[in-house]
Formats: C-alpha cells, sequence, structure tokens
C-alpha cells in the first residue's frame, strides 16, 4: 500500500503533555523593568476586590514555552504544507509580506481613539481598500465594521430590515435555497426573519418556477450564493433579480465564492442589492485555525442610509474623519471600525496583483477545480453535471456500495499527504466530496492528489477496511466524538 | 503574478486535458453580457518592496512615536517578542478551523490550554474557544441568558463601554429585547438603587462592566444579589484582562464576556482583537462560539476535538444558538501564549505595575483638577474633571507628541469636561510628569487661530 503514497512520508514528531503538566513553583518566562513610581498596597488600594491567588495559572520557562507551541504546531496540517482542498472555505496561500506590513509600528500600534488628525494613515488604507472593493464587486458602498462573513450577513440583513422598514414594511422572510450554507439560516433568525427554504433544481441551480411562486411581498430578500455551493454559476441570475425586484424584495449575495468572479464579472452589475465579502477567503488574509474573519458589506445606493457607524468620510480640509452623524443607520455592530489588521493584509494582496493579477487567480482557480474534475470523473459520482466554477462536488455513491463513506476517504486522504476536502456538504448532495484547490496550487500538485484520490477509489474497491479505518500515519488515529459531546470535559484540571 | 505557480505551458496543458481550447471556456456559464472586459480600476501590480513602501508611509501618518494615554477598550501593554515568533509559524497562521482533528491537534490543544486559563482567570467553569470581540461577546452573553431565562429585558450599566452598549442595541433590535440602562453613583459604580427601580421579574439579566469604562471596580457580589433576587442572571463584562492579576474576578457572575486584547494582542487601530464567553458549566449548552474537549483516540490516547456542535449553525441552521462560524483563533492564540508567558506569579505582578502607575498619576492629577470617582478602587484607568475643555488640552499635547486622555463629552456630558486618562506597565513616570505639566499649562500661551483649528482637529 505504501508505494501508493508519493507525497508524504512518516517522520518523527516529538510529543508532548499540556502546559500545565510542565508547570513547577519558580520557573518563569517574564521580566518587568524596576518600578519608577511608588510600590502601592494593593489590599489597601483595592480593598476586599484585590486578588490573591491566581490558581492553577503555568510558571514555565521561555525556551519551554517555545518548544510546547513549536512541537504543537508540528501536528497540524497547513496550507503551507501543501494542498488544503476544503471546498467553500478557500484555503488559498498567504502571502508573507501582508503579516510584514500589519505589523509595521504605526499600523500595528495605533489607537482606535487617537485623533482623527494622527490617524490619516490609517483612514487612508481604509479608504482605499473601500474603494478597491467597491470596484471589484461594482457596489456603491461599503461598510468594513463586521468580523467575520456571519458577522456580515447579519450586518446585511439588519440593513436589508431598515430599508424595508422605511418603505413602511419590514416584510416577514428570507428565501434561502437548500444549498446554502448554515450561516445564511441562522443570521436570518438573528434578525427575526422567518426562514422559507428554496429548492434547487436538476442542474442545481435556483428553481426559477419555485422562486416565481415563492416570491410575495413578504419575501425581504433572498441570500444567494453565487457561484452556489455546488461550485455552479446561477446563469439565470438576472431573471433572480428581476423576479425579486418585481415585488420589492432585494437580492444578497453571500460572497463567499467571490473568488471565482474577481475581474471576470461583478455582482453589481448582475443586480445583487447587498453582499458580504469574507476577506479571508478571496482576500487571502490568514485563517489561523480559524479566524479572525473580516465581512465587509457591500451594497447599492437604496441602502447607504442604513450603513453601520461610523463611516470614513474625506472632509472639507481634505483630511479623512469618521462620520458619526447617521440617523438611519443600523447602528454599531461591532466596537471600533471592524478587524483593520485584515483590511492591510487584503489591501496589501490587491496592490501584489493588479487588475491583472486579479483576473489571472480568477482564471487559475476555476481552471484548476475544471482540471480536478476531468481528472476524477469516472473515479467518483459526479451528482450534477452542470459546468464547474472553482470548486466541484463529487458523491461518494460508488464507494457507498463498499460501506465507505465520504468522511473514509476523507481520512485516508491525510495518509496521501493531503488535507481532507469538505466532507457532506452542501447538504443536496448526499455524501459529498466538495473540492476547491484555488489557485495557489500547481499542476504537480495537483496530479498527485487527482493519483491520490483515485489511488484510494481502487482502495475501496480491493481492501476497504485499510480506507474505513485511516488516518494511519497520524499521531492520534479517529477520536472519539460521542465521548467528547456526552461528557464535555472542556478544560483541565489539576490532579486532585 | 508571483503567487501563481503555474506557468504558460502549465496551462494550455490543463486546458488539452479538460478539452478546452481557451480560458474564457470556462467561463461561458456567466451570461455574456455581465462579463467583464475591461480592467478592474485597481491598483497596479507592485512590487513587493512598493508595497512595504506604502504601508511605511501610512504607519508614519498614524501616530507613529507618540506616547498615548488612551484605554477605554483598547490598551497598550507590552507583547512579548516570542508570540509573533510562534504564531507566525506556518502551521498555525495557514491552518483552517480545526474539523478535522487527527490533523489539527495542535490548534485543539492549544485552544484547550486557553480555554483552561481563562477558565482559572476569570473563576468560570467553562470558556469557549473565542468570540469577535469584547463588544459582540457582550451581546451574545446576554442573547444567551435571554435564551436561558426565558425572559426578555435587560438592564444595563451606563458604565458599560459605550461602544458595547451601542453594539447590544443593534443586535437587540429586532429580537424584541427592551433594553434599560442603570446610571452610576458618585463613587463611580452601578447606582443599585437605579437597579433596583430598573429591575423587574421580566428582567433576564443585568449586564455590568468591570473595572467599568471608567476604571472602577464594580461591586459585583452587591450587583449579583440584587440580579439574583430578581431570578435574573448577571453578565460582567471585562475589557482590561489584565486587571484578572489583581483584581479579585467577578464570581458572582453567571456569564463572563470578556475582551482579551490586553493579552498580548497588537492595538492595532482596534481590530482584530480577542472575545471569549464563560459561564457555568450547565449553561453550557446554551454557550454560543466554539468548544474544544478532551476526548481519546482508538488506542486510547489524549486527543482533542470540536465539540458540542449541535448548539452550531452549521448543524442547527436557523435553531443554533448564535450564526458565529470563524471566530478568532489566533488572536487566541496570542492571548495563550502571552498567558503562558506571564503565568500565576507573573500576570500579578504586572497588574500590580498597572496599580502603581495609575495611582501614582491619578495622586498627580488630583493636585491639578478633579479625579472623579474616588470613593471606589480602581485598576488603570481614572477620569479627570478640568476647568478647560480636555480637546484643547489635548489640542496643547499633541504638539508635543503625546496623547492625552479620551474627551468624555460625546459618551458622558453630565461629566462635563472631563476625559479618561489610561496608564499601564508602559508609562513611564517621566512622560506621565510631561503630560501632567502640560495640562496645568493653559495660560502658557494665548491660543491662536492654528491652535483653534487644532482643537477642532481633536474633537471627536
Amino acid at each position: 500500500m505504501k508505494d501508493r503514497i508519493r507525497k508524504a512520508t512518516r517522520h518523527v514528531n516529538q510529543n508532548e503533555g499540556l502546559i500545565f503538566e510542565k508547570s513547577s513553583s519558580g520557573k518563569a518566562a517574564w521580566k518587568l523593568p524596576p518600578l519608577d513610581v511608588p510600590e502601592v498596597d494593593a489590599s489597601r488600594l483595592l480593598g476586599s476586590s484585590e486578588r490573591k491567588d491566581l490558581g492553577s495559572m503555568p510558571e514555565v520557562s521561555e525556551i519551554e514555552i517555545i518548544r510546547h507551541f513549536t512541537r504543537l504546531s508540528t501536528w497540524n496540517y497547513a496550507i503551507d504544507l501543501g494542498m488544503y482542498p476544503l471546498g467553500s472555505c478557500t484555503m488559498k496561500y498567504n502571502p508573507r509580506v501582508n503579516e510584514a506590513v500589519a505589523r509595521v509600528e504605526g499600523i500595528a500600534n495605533g489607537h482606535p481613539y487617537q485623533p482623527e488628525k494622527i490617524s490619516q494613515g490609517a483612514l487612508n488604507i481604509l479608504k482605499k481598500l473601500s474603494e478597491c472593493l467597491i470596484e471589484i464587486t461594482g457596489m456603491d458602498a461599503i461598510t468594513m465594521q463586521p468580523a467575520a462573513g456571519a458577522h456580515g450577513e447579519m450586518t446585511g440583513l439588519l440593513m436589508v430590515r431598515a430599508y424595508h422598514q422605511s418603505q413602511g414594511n419590514a416584510r416577514k422572510k428570507i428565501l434561502i435555497p437548500d444549498s446554502a450554507h448554515g450561516t445564511n439560516p441562522a443570521t436570518a433568525a438573528m434578525v427575526n426573519y422567518a426562514v422559507e427554504n428554496l429548492k434547487s433544481d436538476a442542474r442545481g441551480m435556483v428553481d426559477i418556477g419555485a422562486l416565481e411562486a415563492q416570491m410575495s411581498e413578504d419575501v425581504a430578500a433572498l441570500m444567494l450564493t453565487n457561484p452556489n455551493t455546488l461550485g455552479v454559476f446561477e446563469q439565470d441570475i438576472h431573471k433572480i433579480a428581476d423576479i425579486l425586484h418585481a415585488k420589492g424584495g432585494l437580492l444578497y449575495m453571500d460572497g463567499a465564492n467571490m473568488n471565482a468572479l474577481v475581474g471576470k464579472v461583478r455582482p453589481g452589475d448582475f443586480g445583487v442589492d447587498v453582499m458580504h465579502l469574507n476577506l479571508h477567503k478571496t482576500f487571502s488574509t490568514p485563517h489561523g485555525g480559524g479566524g479572525p474573519g473580516s465581512g465587509p458589506v457591500a451594497i447599492k445606493k437604496i441602502l447607504e442610509p442604513f450603513l453601520p457607524t461610523p463611516v470614513v468620510v474625506t472632509k472639507s480640509d481634505g483630511t479623512l474623519g469618521f462620520d458619526y452623524n447617521r440617523p438611519h443607520s443600523v447602528g454599531r455592530v461591532r466596537a471600533f471600525y471592524g478587524n483593520f489588521g485584515m483590511f492591510v493584509r487584503a489591501l496589501a494582496y490587491i496592490q501584489a496583483n493588479g487588475p491583472d493579477g486579479l483576473r489571472q487567480t480568477t482564471e487559475d482557480a476555476v481552471l484548476n477545480a475544471n482540471y480536478i474534475r476531468k481528472g476524477l470523473e469516472g473515479a467518483y459520482d459526479l451528482p450534477y453535471s452542470t459546468a464547474t466554477m472553482h470548486e466541484v462536488v463529487f458523491s461518494d455513491k460508488l464507494q457507498a456500495k463498499k460501506g465507505v463513506r465520504t468522511m473514509d476517504i476523507a481520512k485516508r486522504l491525510i495518509d496521501y499527504g493531503f488535507h481532507p476536502y469538505t466532507t457532506a456538504f452542501p447538504l443536496i448532495v448526499p455524501g459529498a466530496l466538495m473540492i476547491e484547490p484555488t489557485e495557489s496550487e500547481s499542476k504537480e500538485e495537483m496530479d498527485l492528489f487527482i493519483d491520490a484520490m483515485k489511488s484510494i477509489a481502487e482502495e475501496v474497491e480491493e481492501d476497504p477496511q485499510t480506507v474505513l479505518d485511516a488516518p494511519h500515519s497520524t499521531r492520534v488515529s479517529r477520536l472519539d466524538e460521542t465521548a467528547a459531546a456526552r461528557k464535555p470535559v472542556l478544560r483541565w484540571k489539576p490532579p486532585v | 503574478m508571483r503567487y501563481l505557480p503555474k506557468s504558460p505551458a502549465d496551462r494550455e496543458a490543463m486546458l488539452k486535458a479538460i478539452g478546452l481550447g481557451s480560458v474564457d471556456e470556462l467561463f461561458a456559464p456567466i451570461p455574456a453580457e455581465y462579463r467583464l472586459s475591461r480592467d478592474l480600476k485597481v491598483p497596479r501590480q507592485m512590487a513587493e518592496s512598493e508595497i512595504v513602501d506604502y504601508f511605511r508611509q501610512r504607519s508614519r501618518e498614524n501616530g507613529e512615536g507618540y506616547t498615548s494615554f488612551l484605554g477605554a477598550g483598547a490598551y497598550a501593554h507590552y507583547r512579548p517578542v516570542i508570540i509573533d515568533s510562534l504564531i507566525s509559524r506556518g502551521e498555525f497562521l495557514t491552518a483552517y478551523t480545526p474539523y478535522q482533528a487527527e490533523i489539527s491537534q495542535g490548534t485543539l490543544q492549544s485552544i484547550f490550554e486557553f480555554q483552561t486559563m481563562i477558565c482559572e482567570l476569570t473563576g468560570m467553569e467553562v470558556a469557549n474557544a473565542s468570540m469577535y470581540d469584547g463588544s459582540t461577546a457582550a451581546a451574545e452573553a446576554v442573547m444567551m441568558a435571554v435564551r436561558l431565562t426565558g425572559r426578555r429585558s435587560v438592564v444595563v450599566a451606563r458604565s458599560l463601554h459605550p461602544e458595547y452598549r451601542e453594539v447590544l442595541a443593534t443586535y437587540a433590535t429586532h429580537q424584541g429585547m427592551p433594553l434599560s440602562v442603570a446610571g452610576f453613583g458618585d463613587d463611580g459604580r452601578l447606582n443599585l438603587k437605579e437597579l433596583g427601580k430598573s429591575i423587574t421579574l421580566e428582567t433576564a439579566c443585568v449586564l455590568i462592566q468591570s473595572p467599568n469604562f471608567f476604571g472602577t471596580i464594580e461591586d459585583v457580589a452587591a450587583v449579583a444579589a440584587v440580579a439574583h433576587k430578581h431570578g435574573a442572571m448577571l453578565v460582567v463584562s471585562i475589557a482590561e484582562a489584565v486587571s484578572l492579576g489583581i483584581v479579585e474576578p467577578p464570581r458572582e457572575a453567571d456569564v463572563i464576556a470578556m475582551e482579551a486584547q490586553s493579552f498580548g494582542v497588537p492595538l492595532g487601530f482596534g481590530g482584530p482583537y480577542c472575545g471569549v464567553i464563560a459561564t457555568r458549566e450547565k449553561y453550557v449548552r446554551q454557550m454560543p462560539g466554539r468548544l474544544v474537549g478532551q476526548t481519546v483516540d482508538k488506542q486510547g490516547r489524549r486527543g482533542f476535538v470540536l465539540t458540542l456542535a449541535t448548539r452550531e449553525q452549521h448543524i442547527r441552521r436557523e435553531k443554533a444558538t448564535s450564526n458565529i462560524c470563524t471566530n478568532q483563533a489566533l488572536v487566541a492564540l496570542m492571548v495563550n501564549i502571552f498567558m503562558t508567558v506571564y503565568g500565576k506569579v507573573g500576570l500579578k505582578e504586572l497588574a500590580k505595575q498597572n496599580l502603581a502607575k495609575a495611582a501614582y498619576a491619578a495622586t498627580q492629577f488630583a493636585k491639578q483638577g478633579k479625579v472623579l470617582f474616588a470613593g471606589a478602587p480602581r485598576f488603570n484607568e481614572f477620569v479627570v474633571q478640568t476647568s478647560e475643555d480636555p480637546h484643547a488640552i489635548n489640542s496643547r499635547l499633541l504638539r508635543h507628541k503625546i496623547v492625552g486622555g479620551l474627551p468624555l463629552n460625546k459618551f458622558y456630558p453630565e461629566l462635563g469636561n472631563a476625559a479618561l486618562w489610561c496608564c499601564t506597565e508602559l508609562t513611564t513616570r517621566n512622560s506621565t510628569d510631561t503630560a501632567l505639566r502640560l495640562v496645568a499649562d493653559h495660560d502658557g500661551s494665548a491660543p491662536s487661530a492654528k491652535e483653534e483649528a487644532g482643537v477642532e482637529e481633536v474633537a471627536r
């Protein structure tokens, strides 16, 4: 079996316990300068509010901390190690210059309340990135405040609600296709809209007939991901927008898949009224093991009065400042101005690409997905034959006959040196394998991936147990998630 | 384009393998009338050296080299060098959410340690993997209390960070959650009489901050007694995490919503920061956000997984506890490393230095103007009331590259000419003395027209 695996080999990695297990009294990794003001008596200043003891906080030295976290890091897979084809999550290369410029002193250490006069650098970055994103999406205005995509969805729907309210009727529900991300219905609920499911047709697109039947003056908006989670561009997008607009509804676009469109087509041109972007997807800011994200919301003119406060404006003297006086605003969705450090990285990414680079990036992302689709057709079932954009969704139908499901194939892929694809999503494909290579993969890496997937398909026929027991090469084997949830152990406790 | 690993020949070969003649055919599904036939109007492709130059220039326009006395929810503390060394490792920086536990044990174990230390510091039993920031964590904690009590109204302390209050108001708008505000007394603490009047049997929770926006430490036990007597929960927001080194945590709270930025996260003009929610074990199933739990693999070895996912949007969709998906994992790792570096003894000593620096400054300021809220203990912030408009004072300080305290008239007009000053372990005695001298120097020279304009610029 071993000679099938071309990308990865086993290698030694270090064992490492919890940091608390290394702690002992008197070790330290810190040193404070001598105090240049009089010492204070904490119990006199704080009285009963004084804290006496910090419990089981660790005491360790610097070298132990370095080794601890370095050892832990080697147990992670990462985009820096290889292809990370996690569909819909868009794991692309995170350029290092982004990290360097985010750490330049005035940018890293600017206080959010420092006077505008000495914040022109940050304001300039905010404005410049806003302008780029407005141009890329073809929209009219933007808020950078939301901290992640789901937070952007909430902000977008708050503006949708405020708009309808200003028209005299807030309306009752949001239409959401059955292929949507889970955040969409969860967000609608937070903004107190009812969710109505919209069926997909045989092509994997919005069923136009169903949309016409379900559209009414109770519908505030349709939340549409385009390309959708099957990686399919909604070809009837103009009809969709018309149907909504005819009854006064708005078209919300979940921009999670904007990396399939940048430089090729603009949502603002095909009828979208409001959309969020994920800077940690399309614009290369790092995922960091689950965040920070950033979810700017771009809108058409009609929604502009409702933008969260503050917004960046050019003042009469030509300097930049914040405008807080916006009586129709939906309010604030986060303290300060958003995940500014992510704006710095996204802008550096746009500058490194330019218009030609952004377009080439999109083309390569779509080319890569189609190359994988072609390479795996036949070995895996393709439930929708509609043209693929940036990601392709197969199913485990062929492998399920041998009792092997999408999660098993995903776990076996780990032994081949790859991170798994997204499993069991979108929900409209039973046993989905959702593969998104992004533009960051070379032909060589993708050939290795295709070989690995084909090899696993053969293993399923010859020796399904090997696949069912995978992964075989990791530090730990499959973990007991049921036990973890039944009797949660959510923190370390000192031994008694 | 230097990030794209393909030669023109590779692209040709791939198109051929797919059976296409040109890349345009890949975009045929997009209706022709919408396809973009021009370049995007964004900056031209820049060399790395040009990008670095651009941001260095912006940095020079952004308060580089200024001494600052600003706090108010964003604190300047020293960041040990190893934080950036460690979080820059690609295995942390460029990994996704740890859904595939077998190849994510590094992230998972570090979150487990983070959850443990947050519990230790807050006195709570469980903590989540992070929220966006302190403001949204507070709003989510309130919504959690609403679900847990089945009640809907909320009493909010006026001494809670004003922008946190604004965020809560936005979140509450469409949830049918009436908010009422309880003011503060002469000691800067929540006015318990006002609380008594606002709280009813419909109140889901009372939300306070401690140390509060003025730096004053609340009498949490007294507030908890009032809340609990009415069957309401107590949610406590902590914006200055370093306080936990020397200030007793709000153990009487039912939910703690924290901003951990002080623990090794750069100020970064307001973000990304690191929110956290901590609570009692019995409330965990109504807690939003990700959680890491300990378990075993098939061979019985210890390992960690994301757990209790049935609370979350990707499983429960519109019935989830929150729509939160991506959180602040990398920032939580900074916080984790910071807590590990300072640990049991260092955090206390660090907090003590903050206490001493602020106590010194407040004592000195009291000689010049009025330091408000002297009747209750404070941590590293204090409110100074002056006869002169604090914007004018700050304008004067700014010419000496000093950023004075935050003028409070926008948020608390009732305090008149007041400003919120903050000192941390990084504030030198010398800079405090210099600032104080400039504050006092209001008749040093008559304000010129230029200075008047300066006042306006500083006004926020």
